[in-house]
Order: C-alpha cells, then sequence, then structure tokens
C-alpha cells in the first residue's frame, strides 16, 4: 500500500512538474496545485497507513494510526488552499492587466 | 599622556569641524584653520627628534577590539618620525600654497575635509603598530584620495581618474590585507613589533612566501610600482595641491613606507630582494622612459614620480640584502643602499611638491599645462623659474642640490649590491648598476625639459589663455621652502643622516644595529670614484640626448598605442563587464520556465546523484500493509486523471480532472482513518474548483500550446525524472525508519488535554502555534485576493514604471 501511493505520489509530482513548466499561467497554478497533493499524499504515507483505527480516543482499540501526520497535512491544506487562491486571483488580475497569460509574453522589457 | 594617538586623531576631528567654522566665518579663507592641524602637529613631533635620535622609542596604546588583540597601538620610531615629519610639514605648505591656489568659488571645506582626513590617515599608516589598525588608515587613505582626486567631480576625467586609482589602489590592498592575515597566523600576534622579533624561526612556514607577495602587492599598487603605475599620471585630474601632497610626498610613499617597515621581517630572502629591486628598477626605466614623451607638464610629473618611486623601491630592496648576512663591517656596506634610499625620501618630497607647485603656478598664470604651447617664461616669472631650475637639477642629480648626493648614493649600492655573489647576482648583478645608469639618463633628459621647454625658447602669446605674470606672493612661499630644503639638505647633510635616517636605519636592521653603528657621514666630494664617472657620463648622454631628442622621438612610436597597460586595464575592465552581462543574459533569460527548469536539474543531479552515489535507495516491501481491489480502483483512476491533465483540450476537462484528484484523495483520507482530513479535503476541494471555474469565465479560452517538440521532449524528461527521483528517495526513506514514532504521547491527549479527538488536540493544544499561523497565513492571502480584485491603479499612477 505505502509503496503504491508513494509511486502514485510520483506519478502527480511528474504531472505537476510538467504543467508548472508549461507557458500558460493557469496552467502553472493548477500544476502548484496538483503538487500539493502530491506532498500531502506523501506526509501520510511517511506516517505508515492503515496501522489502526481513526486517532478519535474512546474507540475500543488496540492502536490508533499515526496522528502527527494528519495534523501536519490539515495545516499543510489550509495553507496551499490560501496560496492557490492567491494565485488564481494574481493570475486572474495579470490577465486583466496585461491581457494575456502566456508567461513568455509576460517577460520584462527587451533591454533588461 | 599619548601624544601620538591624539596626533592621529587631530586631523579627523578638525575634519568635522571645518564645514561649521566655514559656514560661521564665511569671509575667511577656511584654509588658515586647516593650516593650524599640520603646522602643530609638525612642531609637536618635530620636539621629539632628539630623544628619537637618542635611539629610543614611544609606544602608546588605546584598547579597540582587545579580544581580537586589534588596539589602537602606536609605535614611534626613526621610520615613522620620517614619514610624519614629511606628512605634516609638506601637509602644512601645501595648505598655505592651496590658500592661495584655490579660488573662493571652490567648495573649499569639502577640500579641507578630505585634505585632512587624508592627513590624519597617513599619519595613522605610518604609526600603526597593529597590522589590522595599519590596514583600517590604509584604506582610508585610499578613500580620501579618491575623493580629493575627483574634487572637480563635474569632469568626466576626474572621475575616470579617481575611479581608477581606487580600483588599482583597493585591489593591492585586499592583497595586503590577506597578506597581513597569513603573517599573523604565521606570527601569532598583530603586532609588527612582536612579528620582527618573532618571524626569524618561521621563515619556512608554508605561508610565508603568500604573505610575503601579498603584502608587496599592496605596497606595489599604493607606489605606483610598474605594472600598477598607470593610475598615478591619471590622477593628475586632481587640483595641484593634492598633486603634490598626495602623488609626490605622502600617499605614493605608504608603499614604500611598508616595504620599509617589514624588510626586518621579510629581508634577506632571494624572492624579496630581486621582487623589490627588480621592480623597483624595472619601474624607474620604464617611468622615466615615458617622462620624456609627455607633452602635459603634470602628466611628465606623474611619471616621474613613478620613476623615483622605483628608485627608492630599488635601493630599498638593495639594502635588504645586508639581513642575509649577519653583523660584519662588511655587511654594514650593503646597508648603505636603504640609508640612500631614506635619503632620496626625503630630498624626493621636497623637490617634487616645488616642482609640483611650480607647475601649478605656471597653470594658474597662463592657464595651460601644454608644454607646447609654453615657453620663453623666463622674464615673466624669474621666481618661478629659479624655483624650478633648483628643483629639476636635484632631480637630474646635479650638484649643488640634494639629489646629487642620493644619485650618488644610489650608484654606490648599485655597485656594491653588483658584487655580492648571493642571490645570483654573480650573474646578473651587473645589470643592477646598468639600469640604474641608463634609468638615470632618462631622468636628466626630462628634468631639462621641464626647465628649458617650459621657460626657454620663444614665448607663444597667441597660444596662452591668460595674459602671462609673475606668480602671487602666497604662492611662491611654499615652494621657495621647499626650494631652500633641497639647497640646504646639500650643504648640510649630515643633520639630516644624524637626526632623521640613523635612527630609522635601526628600525630596518633591528639586529644589525645592536651590533655596531649603521650611520654614515655623507660626504659631497668623495673624490674621483666611478659613481661621479657614472654621473659625468648621465650628464654628457643626457645632455647629448636632450638637444638631439626630435632625432630619437620616433622611438615612442616603436611602441603602439594599443600595447600600453593603460590599453590592458580598460580592456579588462570592458572584458568584465562584457563577460559578466552576457554570462548573466545566457542564463537570466526571463521565463519562469527556465529558472524552474535550473531548480528541477539541480534537484535531480544533487538529489540523485547523492542517493546513488552514496547508495542510499533501499527498497523494501516488507513493511507494507495489503491494497485492496477498492483502493487499487482508486488508486488508478487518480494516475490516469493526472496524465489526462495533460492532454486536457477544454479548461472544464482540466478543472474537472483537478476535482477528480482532490476528491480521490479525499477518499483515500477515509480509506487512511483520517476523518478530519477527509472533511478539509472535501470543502477545499470543493472551493478551489469554484474558483478556478470563476476564474477561468474572466481567462483568455485554454489553448493547446503550441510549443516546439524539443521543449516539450525536455519538459517530458525533466518532468518523469523528478518523479523518479521522488519516488526513489521516499521509498528509501520508508524502507530505513531509525526510530519509533512520538505519536504515543499524543494519544494522552485526553489527560493531557482534555479532548478525545488526538488531531483537534495536537491542532489546538500540543502544537497550536502551527494553527495559529495557518489562519494568519489565511488572513493575508485574504487580504492579498481582495486588494487584487478591488484595488485599481488611479489615474495618477498608471505606468508608474515607466516614469
Amino acid at each position: 500500500m505505502e509503496t503504491l501511493i508513494t509511486i502514485l505520489s510520483g506519478v502527480l509530482v511528474s504531472v505537476a512538474t510538467y504543467l508548472l513548466l508549461s507557458r500558460s499561467l493557469i496552467r502553472v497554478v493548477l500544476g502548484s496545485a496538483i503538487l500539493s497533493h502530491a506532498a500531502h499524499l506523501l506526509i501520510m504515507t511517511m506516517g505508515g497507513l492503515k496501522r489502526g483505527s481513526a486517532p478519535i480516543l474512546g474507540e475500543e482499540t488496540e492502536s490508533y494510526t499515526d496522528a502527527l501526520p494528519q495534523a501536519l497535512i490539515l495545516t499543510s491544506i489550509v495553507i496551499s488552499f490560501a496560496v492557490t487562491a492567491l494565485f488564481l486571483v494574481l493570475a486572474f488580475r495579470t490577465y486583466r492587466e496585461t491581457g494575456t497569460d502566456n508567461l513568455y509574453a509576460l517577460r520584462g522589457f527587451k533591454d533588461e | 599622556m599619548l601624544t601620538v594617538n591624539i596626533a592621529i586623531i587631530i586631523p579627523f576631528l578638525a575634519a568635522i569641524f571645518i564645514p561649521f567654522i566655514n559656514k560661521k566665518y564665511p569671509n575667511i579663507h577656511i584654509g588658515w584653520f586647516a593650516l593650524f592641524v599640520p603646522a602643530t602637529l609638525f612642531v609637536t613631533l618635530a620636539r621629539y627628534i632628539p630623544t628619537i635620535a637618542g635611539g629610543k622609542t614611544y609606544v602608546y596604546t588605546i584598547n579597540w577590539i582587545p579580544s581580537y588583540g586589534i588596539n589602537f597601538t602606536t609605535y614611534l620610531d626613526g621610520l615613522s618620525m620620517i614619514f610624519a615629519l614629511l606628512i605634516t610639514g609638506i601637509g602644512s605648505l601645501v595648505v598655505i600654497y592651496s590658500i592661495y591656489y584655490l579660488s573662493s568659488k571652490e567648495s573649499l571645506s569639502h577640500f579641507y575635509v578630505y585634505l585632512l582626513l587624508f592627513m590624519g590617515a597617513m599619519l595613522g599608516v605610518v604609526f600603526s603598530d597593529n597590522i589590522m589598525v595599519l590596514y583600517v588608515f590604509w584604506e582610508l587613505t585610499s578613500i580620501s584620495s579618491f575623493l580629493l582626486i575627483a574634487f572637480w567631480y563635474h569632469r568626466k576625467k576626474s572621475r575616470q581618474g579617481a575611479k581608477k586609482s581606487l580600483l588599482i589602489t583597493i585591489s593591492g590592498g585586499f592583497g595586503m590585507l590577506i597578506g597581513f592575515i597569513m603573517l599573523s597566523g604565521i606570527a601569532d600576534t598583530l603586532s609588527i613589533r612582536e612579528i620582527v622579533l618573532t618571524i626569524g624561526d618561521n621563515t619556512d612556514h608554508p605561508l610565508f612566501l603568500p604573505a610575503m607577495l601579498l603584502i608587496l602587492l599592496g605596497a606595489f599598487t599604493k607606489s605606483a610600482q610598474f605594472p600598477f603605475h598607470i593610475w598615478l599620471p591619471d590622477a593628475m585630474e586632481a587640483p595641484t595641491p593634492v598633486s603634490a601632497y598626495l602623488h609626490s610626498a605622502t600617499m605614493v610613499k605608504a608603499g614604500i613606507y611598508l616595504v620599509a617597515r617589514f624588510t626586518p621581517v621579510f629581508g634577506g630572502e632571494q624572492t624579496w630582494f630581486w621582487l623589490v629591486s627588480g621592480v623597483g628598477l624595472l619601474t624607474l626605466f620604464w617611468g622615466s622612459f615615458n617622462a620624456i614623451r609627455q607633452t602635459d607638464l603634470k602628466a611628465l610629473l606623474a611619471y616621474s614620480t613613478v620613476s623615483q618611486l622605483g628608485m627608492i623601491m630599488s635601493m630599498f630592496g638593495m639594502g635588504s640584502a645586508a639581513l642575509h648576512f649577519g653583523y660584519s663591517t662588511e655587511s654594514v656596506v650593503y646597508t648603505q643602499a636603504t640609508f640612500a634610499a631614506l635619503f632620496h625620501l626625503i630630498n624626493h618630497s621636497t623637490f617634487k611638491g616645488a616642482l609640483f607647485m611650480v607647475v601649478g603656478i605656471v597653470d594658474h598664470e597662463v592657464g595651460t599645462r601644454d608644454l607646447r604651447r609654453l615657453g620663453g617664461l623666463i622674464t615673466i616669472m624669474p621666481a618661478t623659474f629659479t624655483i624650478a631650475l633648483i628643483g629639476s637639477f636635484s632631480m637630474a642629480g646635479l650638484p649643488p642640490f640634494n639629489g646629487f648626493l642620493s644619485k650618488e648614493m644610489f650608484f654606490t649600492a648599485a655597485l656594491n649590491i653588483s658584487q655580492l655573489d648571493i642571490f645570483a647576482l654573480d650573474t646578473w648583478g651587473t645589470l643592477l648598476p646598468v639600469i640604474a645608469w641608463i634609468g638615470s639618463v632618462f631622468t636628466f633628459v626630462y628634468s631639462m625639459i621641464i626647465v628649458f621647454q617650459t621657460f626657454f625658447g620663444p614665448y607663444q602669446k597667441e597660444k596662452l589663455d591668460l595674459p602671462a605674470h609673475g606668480a602671487s606672493r602666497g604662492m611662491l612661499v611654499s615652494p621657495i621652502i621647499l626650494a631652500v630644503f633641497v639647497v640646504g639638505i646639500f650643504f648640510f647633510p649630515n643633520l639630516v643622516g644624524k637626526y632623521l635616517i640613523n635612527p630609522a636605519m635601526t628600525t630596518i636592521f633591528p639586529r644589525l644595529a645592536v651590533e655596531g653603528d649603521l650611520g654614515q657621514t655623507i660626504t659631497i666630494w668623495h673624490g674621483f670614484q666611478p659613481e661621479l664617472y657614472m654621473t659625468i657620463g648621465v650628464i654628457a648622454v643626457g645632455t647629448f640626448l636632450y638637444i638631439f631628442r626630435n632625432y630619437w622621438k620616433g622611438i615612442y612610436s616603436l611602441f603602439p598605442e594599443k600595447w600600453t597597460f593603460n590599453e590592458l586595464y580598460y580592456f579588462s575592465l570592458t572584458q568584465l563587464e562584457d563577460g559578466s552581462a552576457a554570462v548573466t543574459k545566457s542564463y537570466m533569460t526571463g521565463f519562469l520556465r527556465d529558472y524552474l527548469l535550473y531548480i528541477y536539474l539541480f534537484f535531480i543531479v544533487a538529489i540523485g546523484g547523492i542517493l546513488f552515489y552514496t547508495g542510499a535507495f533501499s527498497f523494501d516491501l516488507t513493511g507494507d500493509e495489503p491494497v485492496t481491489m477498492f483502493e487499487w480502483s482508486i488508486i488508478i483512476v487518480m494516475i490516469i486523471a493526472g496524465i489526462t491533465i495533460l492532454f486536457a483540450k477544454s479548461r472544464l476537462t482540466a478543472v474537472l480532472l483537478n476535482g477528480v484528484l482532490g476528491y480521490s484523495i479525499a477518499v483515500l483520507f477515509v480509506i487512511f482513518r483520517a476523518p478530519d482530513l477527509a472533511l478539509t479535503q472535501i470543502i477545499v476541494e470543493t472551493v478551489t474548483t469554484v474558483l478556478f471555474l470563476v476564474c477561468y469565465y474572466y481567462m483568455p479560452e485554454w489553448k493547446k500550446e503550441n510549443k516546439p517538440t524539443r521543449t516539450k521532449r525536455i519538459n517530458l524528461i525533466i518532468s518523469i525524472a523528478v518523479g523518479i527521483v521522488f519516488v526513489l528517495v521516499a521509498l528509501s526513506v520508508q524502507s530505513g525508519k531509525l526510530f519509533e514514532s512520538i505519536s504515543g504521547y499524543f494519544e494522552n491527549a485526553y489527560e493531557l488535554a482534555g479532548g478525545k479527538n488526538i488531531v483537534n488536540a495536537i491542532l489546538g493544544d500540543f502544537r497550536a502555534f502551527d494553527t495559529m499561523l495557518e489562519v494568519v497565513v489565511l488572513l493575508i492571502a485574504g487580504i492579498g485576493v481582495y486588494t487584487l480584485i478591488k484595488l485599481k491603479a488611479g489615474k495618477e499612477d498608471e505606468n508608474i514604471e515607466d516614469q
């Protein structure tokens, strides 16, 4: 299971990288969102998977699954959401101001 | 009483007050206040002469950074005495001269502030016993010199000359700093006196030679030795008092001082001997040879300064050979070169200062310094002519002026040294007097040019800007005093020898001085010796060359302009700039993709390389949980969705596929027993998808990217490689668990925090700081989104970058 999920997040990383390397601003934002998915899956996997019941006390169980990575991921989800939202609005505003979302066209002055 | 330390600090203090005094008394020339400082210091220091000559030295210390051993320690002995008297004495004369030279239209308070800064820094250089403090003052002289050269900053040439001198002297100074650090590492002390005492046992230390070379680099750049002499002629854009003071009498002697001061440390080594003597002689020859071709009087004097500095430098080199032997009556003979060097140092300051002031007077009264337009000024400026004659003839080495004495001693020293049989001198030794003699011939020629082309010949009225007339009396005061010294030292040389030079010799040859007296008496007439014949030869050949100079001037055209060191300097500067611009342009493309490529490439090479080379990769399936059919299907769906995004034709497809990914992850969270995560993931994914869709409403159509296949291929390779490295690292980490998790602690959430949901207890109690700041992140993002949407640039702020 862990190996499989790791490979899955590897695939997601590849996809995200390819999107980040593209010319359109929107694809870059999308790529960053997918990259954060991959990161969350990896953190989850690192803590071990399905090692016990959900980390809520009071359940009749011998062991709980590791709660620390879950707390980390929860924090990370919120932060990546904030960043993605800001990126998206930035892309939108960039398009409104410049009329393009092509990163090659957005390059600075020629004489720089 | 810390007399010497205070003497260094006083000019800096005075520099602070100058602008205020200038504002308060605008009618009085501020130079009179400035004159107060060097004159007082000169008198104060001169009172030490008898005790110093008696062999006493004075050490004063003010603690600065005692924990590093860096203290403001001053050491007053014979050597620093000579320099301090030159600095303050000639400083006073230059200030007097500048009072009459600079018109009140100039920004005088700037001038005197810089000048006093320089004076304090220079005194600091010669008095400092601590090498780090010496370095501080050394750089201060560079900076104040830079400010003074560019005093008329509205002129392009001034700025260029200042930049050039700064670049060259600061580079040398930086090398010197490294040399100092090495030296302090060898000797384990920062005090020059202690280094001199302890260095004898460490001459085979591996850092000894690099330290020597780097310190010499500092000395050579500051003293305008070949090939670093190129900054000095360009520094002549400075006002003439500055040229007279900095670029003839004091600052360019700082390198000489350094060589003299470190002779007891490095002297007696073959490298030191050949470097100092060789470079000095080369400079002597090259400077005098180039001085003849100059048409501008100041440039001529600049090259002559270069050549005279080379002469002094070479004499210090020759004198250092004496340290190779122990004390004996024979080795004392070789110290004569050092004696001559110190003597000529004083003489050069007197006559060169006078000559610069003369040129300043000519420039001031006639309006030009161009030799081709000057001539016939002897009847108009008799006093100036007399001073010029005294200075030039002294420079050429003719009696009855002090230059004659030092020139004779120079020849004597060179002849003596060539007899030695150490340092491969038996083969190369004869070169020394020969080159010295040739350089002296050229020196004679340009000295004659100064006198005869300026003051004799036809008076070319139509070529001059101003109607020529005699100099003002105030301007003549300083050069007259210097000229009196030039003649006076010739008739009473032993006064100088006994009171100034002998104590300095003790500094340079501490071990020899213990054994016996190093002093010598200077005789004006010492019979028909080879050096006298050499002088006669110089006069004869020099006269011949001067008279027929128009016939052999063609030799200078053999050296094309392209091959000068100046050209080399400018060429290397432009090459540096162009080269760095080209390099920067080549990789700073301005495209996000390229920068990301560098980052990913580094990631692949560094992380993948480490994994590969350390053999860290390990893979082990044993700890894995079994996978059910349901999980398999979700994972396969995700992989397919992820890859399909890349081929999505429309943006809606892309967003939906991203949604598929997000919700699948939420399902995975459910499977992995993470209820809170699943909840959060579902909500966030929903909101994100909405956001994407809202954005798309305003964004352009999702176009297929028409990238060249090569780019696509590279991107693909990079992406796959990044994914692979990522997976390999993750797998290695998973199979190499070192410790048990600490999560067992959090399972006491109920006892410790009173909550049953462990994840929430962690977020709200155990690691609440994370949560707090994550909330701040959300807040900032919210504000950012709001401002990005709401705020528009007003009409007046538009194109703010284009203004």
